[in-house]
């Protein structure tokens, strides 16, 4: 398949497709309506199973009806429609049937705004749901990397019977880049083990979160948890520009780690040792990794569109051993690579005193701006 | 078990869809009745293989121990929803509900209204009892003028606690619906009638003929402190004038069947 | 001559509810108050003559406990 002009949240929509997608369930909220409406016109078009619910709640337990049957199926939100699914995303986990979300961030807490923000972090990498669950969560910078992060997402899921989350925002969802779509893969036509489609010639499955007995159910919350524990040792994934000799790094996700790129770049024409690491698992995060990074830097910047929330991460990987920078945008509003520059050209002039958390100093700087 | 006598024939056993179990439900509540019915029915349409189940939350939130097929487990009011997303995926199943009042009709409302709107080609069965019968006995949106109960301990005042809501009634408004009766559980022509209501409910979707529910008026001896043979009479007396036993909604095509 | 029938009514299931005493009838099911399950309820049990295996029991029935046998022509799932 050649390259092809595709606006983010239509070519998520065709790479799940691709990816042998076989039921949508969703509910329009902006910025990602796209992949409902591609979706609604696609769906039918090949047979497979496609429903606008009656809010978002109806969509994710649709969803979790579809993943018990073992069949590949997904939803998309955005931020407050995510919050809706909250408890359809505990019941999923807690039955251990797989599942794809994507999550096109927008500004927040409450109704917000459309604009991109990341403030979903925290919501989605440490479980907005109750209960002791894990989500995996792949975050894409571009239109082809969301493309290229479907097929694993499914495939994930699966492997690993969880919830696998992509986290975009409403920029990528909304932009328009040239990208290549996978082939088309066929549906599956077989079905898990445990999966509940009819007891023909066998015992019958029942799929449930439930465990009234304290026992029981900490079995469960084991289980889960050493799940956590192998997929952080086999699954995680990142991106790393110009770091072999450098003696600062930034770490970003999604738009805010694009946007740190040409940054990095822009301050490296100006001889600032200085490099990216961006992860596209933000569960499981990069923690070896940031930690043996941290052993050999002077200084590290950590830039986000949110108060700070994958900050604290890289702060428990780096063990505070580094001094660590913050420069965050809210709301809706994009940092932009000059602001970026400044923060890199900021942190290279010397390292900080470690006395004072990075969020506070951040507070502090933007006091002027905002 | 004793042995039957010499040429004795069987006249009526156990249905096979259900499980070697004894039951959670209070003795005498007619969750019991129900559950039977359904496995009967299952039992004569011979579809126990293809059958997945929704269980609800409420008194029946462990359906799933007591019947001999698939089933998933919905969160609260949710089961029409899973139901649609279990259906979607595959169609030639027999897919259904069981829910009860405070989990269908209270934070359940926008689900199964929804379904039936879409036409949905499933089968709901729902236990209206008048209370919420897991949790001790609180005031459902089916509790009756006047009925206490643990969240109305001087009889539920319209004034401030508003009306019961008749959802058989509600939702035969919808186009999407195809099938919607209400019978009772309190007798044995009714039950009787009953039976014949969800043979007839399932036929609705096995034939593609869209949304069935069959709303079943139910007991709760524990939270309505009654004797089980105590609370039949109270449903009869004080229920069915409230929540009339009737067709409300019949599909042209089901017309034909005779069950 | 009435139709004879009986019942079989499976103790670890019968929960002593009496619903299976009011609708029978020709009036000759009872609680056993003599003995328990094992669940600690007193069983129904057939005490008199006169059973006709109408199985208007096994209709009321909410633990599906009781089995009805009729003697005659072959009759099954009459409820």
């Amino acid at each position: 398949m050649t390259k092809q002009l595709w606006k983010g949240n239509e070519a998520v929509a065709e790479a799940a497709v691709c990816a042998g997608l076989q039921a949508y369930f969703g509910y329009p909220i902006t910025p990602q309506t796209e992949t409902l409406e591609y979706l609604s016109k696609r769906m039918p078009e090949l047979g497979r199973a496609f429903v606008q619910a009656e809010s978002e709640l109806g969509a994710i337990n649709m969803v979790y009806g579809a993943a018990c049957t073992g069949a590949r199926v997904m939803t998309s939100s955005s931020s407050p429609g995510i919050s809706l699914m909250m408890e359809g995303l505990s019941y999923i986990a807690g039955t251990e049937v797989p599942m794809v979300l994507v999550d096109v961030v927008r500004g927040g807490p409450g109704l917000g705004n459309i604009a991109p923000s990341q403030g979903d972090y925290n919501q989605i990498v440490h479980g907005g749901g109750h209960g002791d669950y894990f989500p995996i969560v792949l975050a894409p910078a571009s239109v082809q990397e969301s493309v290229d992060l479907m097929a694993l997402a499914f495939d994930l899921a699966e492997k690993y019977r969880a919830i696998c989350a992509v986290l975009t925002d409403g920029s990528i969802g909304q932009m328009m880049e040239p990208a290549e779509i996978p082939p088309m893969k066929p549906v599956r036509t077989t079905y898990p083990d445990w999966a509940a489609t009819g007891a023909v010639g066998r015992e019958r499955n029942i799929l449930t979160s439930i465990q009234l007995e304290p026992p029981l159910e900490e079995v469960v919350n084991f289980r889960l948890a050493r799940r956590k524990q192998e997929i952080q040792a086999r699954e995680v994934r990142f991106k790393e520009y110009y770091l072999d000799d450098a003696e600062f790094a930034v770490v970003g996700f999604g738009s805010a780690g694009r946007v740190a790129m040409t940054a990095v770049r822009a301050a490296r024409a100006e001889d600032i040792k200085v490099g990216l690491l961006r992860p596209i698992t933000l569960n499981p995060f990069p923690v070896k990794e940031l930690d043996e990074l941290s052993k050999r830097l002077e200084g590290m910047l950590v830039i986000e569109m949110n108060s700070g929330q994958m900050l604290d991460d890289v702060l428990l990987a780096t063990q505070f051993r580094v001094p660590t920078a913050f420069y965050g945008r809210m709301g809706g509003m994009m940092p932009l690579p000059d602001e970026v520059l400044a923060e890199i050209r900021e942190l290279a002039k010397g390292p900080k005193m470690q006395d004072v958390h990075p969020r506070d100093r951040w507070l502090k700087r933007m006091e002027a701006l905002v | 078990m004793a042995t039957p006598q010499l040429n004795m024939e069987l006249v009526y056993e156990r249905p096979e869809a259900l499980t070697d179990t004894a039951t959670h439900y209070c003795p005498g509540c007619t969750h019991g009745i129900a559950h039977r019915l359904v496995a009967e029915v299952i039992d004569e349409m011979n579809v126990r293989e293809r059958t997945i189940g929704v269980a609800s939350v409420g008194c029946s939130v462990f359906a799933y121990n007591y019947f001999d097929f698939d089933w998933v487990q919905s969160p609260h009011g949710r089961a029409p929803a899973m139901a649609t997303g279990v259906k979607r995926v595959l169609p030639d199943r027999v897919v259904f509900t069981y829910q009860g009042d405070g989990d269908m009709a209270s934070i359940g409302m926008g689900e199964i209204v929804h379904a039936a709107a879409r036409g949905e080609n499933i089968t709901v069965i729902f236990i209206n009892n008048a209370n919420y019968g897991m949790t001790g006995g609180q005031m459902a949106p089916t509790t009756l003028p006047g009925m206490k109960t643990t969240t109305s301990p001087n009889g539920r005042d319209v004034e401030q606690m508003g009306y019961p809501i008749r959802a058989a009634e509600l939702l035969a408004t919808l186009d999407g619906a195809s099938y919607i009766v209400r019978r009772s559980l309190h007798d044995p022509k009714n039950i009787r009638l009953a039976k014949k209501a969800i043979r007839t409910a399932f036929e609705t979707q096995v034939r593609g003929l869209g949304f069935s529910m069959v709303e079943l008026l139910s007991t709760c001896p524990t939270n309505w402190n009654m004797t089980p043979v105590e609370a039949q009479k109270w449903l009869e007396e004080k229920m069915v004038p409230y929540f009339p036993i009737k067709d409300f909604k019949i599909h042209p095509a089901l017309a034909e069947i005779k069950v | 001559m009435p139709v004879k029938g009986t019942i079989v009514v499976d103790e670890r299931l019968c929960k002593g509810c009496e619903l299976c005493v009011g609708a029978c009838p020709q009036k000759v099911i009872a609680l056993a108050m003599d003995r328990l399950t094992p669940k600690g309820y007193h069983p129904a049990y057939l005490i008199a003559e006169g059973c006709t295996g109408c199985a208007v029991c096994a209709l009321v029935c909410p633990e599906a406990a009781i089995t009805v046998y009729r003697e005659g022509a072959k009759v099954k799932a009459a409820v």
